[in-house]
C-alpha cells in the first residue's frame, strides 16, 4: 500500500516535470534541452516569492506559471521561429533546435548562478506529516502531487475536447495539413511551446516545496523529461502522464522492495525494454 | 569650439594615462590562479565553501596593501575559472594558469576527485597544492609521489571512526543501544565512506540493521527513510551529499524518524541547512565542525559576512580560508615568488590559522574537526583528532 500511494506521489512529480516537454516536442517539435532550466527558474520564482514576500508557492505559481508563458513565447518568436523558417525537413529543425536550446540552457545557468548565486536552495513550507491509512508522507508532496492533477486533467480536458486542443492535435500530427484546413500553424506551435514552458515552470514552482535545487540541477530534470515523453509517445500527452506514474510505482517498487541502489537502473531498463520492443513510446501508435 | 570640447576630454584621459602608467611602477603584482565549479553539480558546494573565502582573503590581503615581499608589498591579482564541475576541464585551467596566465601560485581545486586529477600537473610545473576540499584514505601514497601536494581536512577512516566512537559514547552513556541504519550516495565519496564504516562500526559492536545506498540526483528518498525506519534504529548515519542531505533530514522529520543519533554528512554544517530546519536542526550530527567561539574563528565568520554577504559554512570554509593563510605566511616568509622555496617552507614552518596551528608532518594536517553537531544555532565540532574545544555530544531529541 506504501509503494501505491509513494509511487503515485512520486509519478505526479514525474508527469510535472515531462508534460511541459511533451508539448514542446511533440507539438511544437522543438526538442528543448532547456526544459530543465525553465523547470529551476520556476523554482527560483517560488523560492524568492516565499522567502521576500512570505507567499506560498502555491499562490505564486499564479504568478510564475503566466509569466514563463509570456516568457516563452517570445523564446519561441524570436529564437526559435527562425529556425523553424529556415529548416528544410523535420530532421533538420530537430539538430538545429537541440543546438540552439543546448546553447540557450548554458545561458540560463549563467543567468540563475549570476542572479541567485551557486548555491543550493530550499526552504520548507508545508513540510509536515500528512496521514493517510496509518502512513504519513510529506503534506508538500501531497500538494505537489494535487498540482499535478489539475495540470494534467486540465490539459487532458483541453486538448481532448476543445476547438484549440483540437487544433493543436491536428498540427502535431500533420502540421502540414493542418495549414491546409485554415489552421494558422505558426501561432499553434507558439502556443504549444509557450505552454509548455509555463507548465514546466509550474511544476518547478512545485518541485521546489520539497526538492534542494541549484542553478546547475536543470539537466538532471531535463534528461528524466526525455525518458519519459519517449517512452510514453511522443505525439499522445496521456500517454506520457501514464508513463510518468508507471516510471514513479517502478522506482519506488525498486527502491521499497529491493535496493534503493537500483532505482536508476531499474529506470533505464524500462526504457530500453520499451525502445526495443515499442520504439514509439507506449501511446505513439504507428510511426507514420 | 572643437578646441574646448578637445581640451576637456584631454584632461580626464592624461590623468587615466597617468594612473595606469603610476600604477605598475607604485607596487608590485603577484598573480594568483583558482579553478573551483561556479556551475554543475559541485557548484552548490563550491559557491559557499571554496569561493567566497578566496573573495575574503584576497579581499583582506589587498586591503592591506598585499603580500609583503622583500621587494615590497605585492597586491594579488586573482585569476578564477570555472571548471563546470568537469574534471577535464579542471585539469585544462590549471594547465592554462600554469603555462599561459604565467601566475606564481594556483590555490587546490575543488573536490577530492578534482583534486587527485590535478595532482600531476601541479607536480609537473612545480606549484605547490594546499588541499582543502580532498578527504582520502590514500594521504600516504599521494604525498610520496607529489612532493608539493598538502592535506589539511583529514582522511576518510578518521571520519568514519570518529563517528563510531561518537556512537560508542552515547551507548555506553545509555542514550542509544546498537542499532544502526546506515545509508550512502552512491558516489565515490559516499561508497569510500560506507565500505570504511562497515568493520569500524562492526568492530565497536554495532549491528547495521538497515545498510543501503541510493543513486546521486535521487527525486524520492521516502523509500530509503521509511526502510531505516522500519529496521528500527537507534542511530541513522547517512554518508550524503547537499542535495540528500536536506532531502533525507526533511523526510526524516515527516516521518518522525526519533533516533536519538542523526548523522548527515556534507551540508549539515552549512548555514541554509540551520536556516531550513532551524529548531528541527537541533542536535543534527554532522561531518566536520569548528570551534566557532574562539576570536579567530568568530573575526572570520564576521569578515566573512561583510565582505562575502553570506556567512561561512562550519567545517570546511574555514579551512579553505586557513590553506590561504597558511600560504600567505609562506610565501611571505619566503619573501619572494620562488614556489620551490615556498614548499619547502611549508613542510618545515608551523603556521597560526583560523582554526588554530597548521604543522604538515609528511605534507599532511593530523589535526583536523571531523564530527559536529547543531547546538543553540551553531555547529560545534564535538569530535576532532587534536584539535582542542570539542563540545560534549548531546542526544537528539525528536523533530
Amino acid at each position: 500500500m506504501d509503494i501505491v500511494v509513494i509511487g503515485l506521489l512520486l509519478g505526479g512529480t514525474y508527469a510535472l516535470i515531462a508534460i511541459g516537454l511533451q508539448l514542446q516536442y511533440g507539438v511544437a517539435r522543438i526538442m528543448n534541452l532547456a526544459n530543465g532550466e525553465l523547470l529551476v527558474a520556476g523554482s527560483f520564482g517560488a523560492f524568492w516569492f516565499f522567502s521576500s514576500a512570505q507567499l506560498s508557492p502555491l499562490l505564486s505559481l499564479f504568478i510564475v506559471t503566466p509569466l514563463a508563458f509570456v516568457f516563452n513565447w517570445l523564446i519561441y518568436q524570436y529564437l526559435i521561429r527562425p529556425l523553424v523558417r529556415r529548416a528544410k525537413n523535420r530532421g533538420q529543425l530537430e539538430v538545429d533546435s537541440i543546438l540552439a536550446t543546448f546553447g540557450l540552457s548554458f545561458i540560463f545557468v549563467g543567468l540563475m548562478t549570476a542572479i541567485f548565486g551557486g548555491e543550493y536552495f530550499s526552504y520548507s513550507y508545508l513540510e509536515q506529516p500528512f496521514n493517510l491509512l496509518n502512513q504519513s508522507y510529506g503534506l508538500n508532496r501531497i500538494a505537489a502531487f494535487l498540482v499535478s492533477v489539475v495540470f494534467c486533467v486540465a490539459l487532458y480536458i483541453w486538448i481532448n475536447r476543445t476547438q484549440t486542443g483540437l487544433t493543436l492535435r491536428a498540427v502535431a500530427v500533420a502540421p502540414e495539413s493542418a495549414g491546409l484546413v485554415g489552421i494558422n500553424v505558426p501561432n499553434t506551435l507558439a502556443l504549444a511551446f509557450a505552454l509548455g514552458g509555463a507548465v514546466t515552470a509550474a511544476g518547478g514552482a512545485s518541485l521546489s516545496m520539497f526538492l534542494t535545487f541549484d542553478a546547475s540541477v536543470g539537466v538532471i530534470f531535463t534528461m528524466k523529461a526525455l525518458i519519459i515523453v519517449i517512452m510514453g509517445g511522443v505525439r499522445a500527452i496521456n500517454g506520457v502522464i501514464i508513463s510518468a506514474f508507471i516510471l514513479g510505482f517502478v522506482e519506488t517498487a525498486v527502491a521499497t522492495l529491493i535496493d534503493p541502489g537500483l532505482t536508476l537502473a531499474a529506470a533505464y531498463l524500462l526504457f530500453i525494454f520499451i525502445l526495443l520492443f515499442k520504439p514509439q513510446g507506449l501511446f505513439g501508435g504507428h510511426a507514420s | 569650439m572643437l578646441k574646448s570640447k578637445f581640451r576637456k576630454l584631454l584632461i580626464p584621459a592624461l590623468a587615466i594615462g597617468a594612473i595606469l602608467m603610476a600604477n605598475p611602477a607604485a607596487s608590485e603584482t603577484i598573480k594568483i590562479g583558482a579553478v573551483a565549479p561556479k556551475t554543475g553539480p559541485l557548484a552548490g558546494g563550491s559557491t559557499v565553501t571554496h569561493w567566497p573565502s578566496i573573495q575574503l582573503w584576497v579581499n583582506q590581503v589587498n586591503a592591506q596593501g598585499g603580500l609583503k615581499l622583500k621587494s615590497g608589498p605585492a597586491k594579488i591579482e586573482l585569476i578564477e575559472y570555472d571548471d563546470r564541475t568537469n574534471p577535464g576541464e579542471t585539469i585544462k585551467a590549471v594547465q592554462r594558469l600554469a603555462t599561459q596566465d604565467k601566475v606564481d601560485f594556483i590555490i587546490a581545486p575543488y573536490g577530492t576527485g578534482f583534486n587527485l586529477a590535478t595532482a600531476p600537473i601541479f607536480a609537473k610545473y612545480g606549484y605547490p597544492q594546499i588541499t582543502t576540499t580532498a578527504i582520502t584514505d590514500k594521504i600516504p601514497e599521494l604525498t610520496k609521489r607529489y612532493p608539493n601536494i598538502f592535506f589539511t581536512l583529514g582522511d576518510t577512516t578518521a571520519f568514519t571512526k570518529s563517528v563510531a566512537e561518537i556512537l560508542s559514547k552515547m551507548r555506553d552513556d545509555g542514550t542509544i543501544g546498537n542499532r544502526v541504519a546506515m545509508v550512502n550516495v552512491a558516489d565515490a565519496f559516499g561508497i569510500e565512506l560506507a565500505n570504511a564504516a562497515r568493520p569500524i562500526f562492526k568492530s565497536a559492536g554495532f549491528e547495521i540493521v538497515y545498510d543501503k545506498s541510493y543513486p546521486l540526483g535521487t527525486q524520492d528518498l521516502s523509500p530509503v527513510v521509511k526502510g531505516a525506519k522500519a529496521s528500527n534504529p537507534d542511530a541513522f548515519v547517512a554518508w550524503s551529499y547537499p542535495p540528500d542531505t536536506f532531502g533525507l533530514t526533511a523526510l526524516a522529520k515527516i516521518e518522525n524518524l526519533n533516533v536519538k543519533a542523526f548523522y548527515t554528512a556534507v551540508a549539515t554544517a552549512f548555514p541554509a541547512y540551520q536556516a531550513k530546519f532551524q529548531s528541527a536542526a537541533e542536535g543534527v550530527l554532522g561531518a566536520g565542525g569548528v570551534n566557532p567561539d574562539t576570536p579567530e574563528m568568530m573575526a572570520f565568520i564576521k569578515a566573512h559576512n561583510e565582505v562575502t554577504g553570506k556567512a561561512p559554512d562550519y567545517w570546511a570554509s574555514p579551512v579553505v580560508y586557513a590553506s590561504l593563510q597558511v600560504l600567505q605566511q609562506a610565501i611571505e616568509g619566503v619573501g619572494n615568488k620562488d614556489r620551490a622555496a615556498v614548499s619547502a617552507f611549508l613542510k618545515e614552518n608551523s603556521f597560526d590559522t583560523v582554526i588554530g596551528p597548521i604543522k604538515f608532518n609528511n605534507q599532511n594536517n593530523e589535526a583536523f574537526w571531523t564530527v559536529g553537531q547543531w547546538q543553540n544555532g551553531k555547529f560545534y565540532g564535538v569530535s576532532s583528532t587534536g584539535r582542542p574545544g570539542a563540545k560534549p555530544v548531546k542526544a537528539k531529541s525528536g523533530w
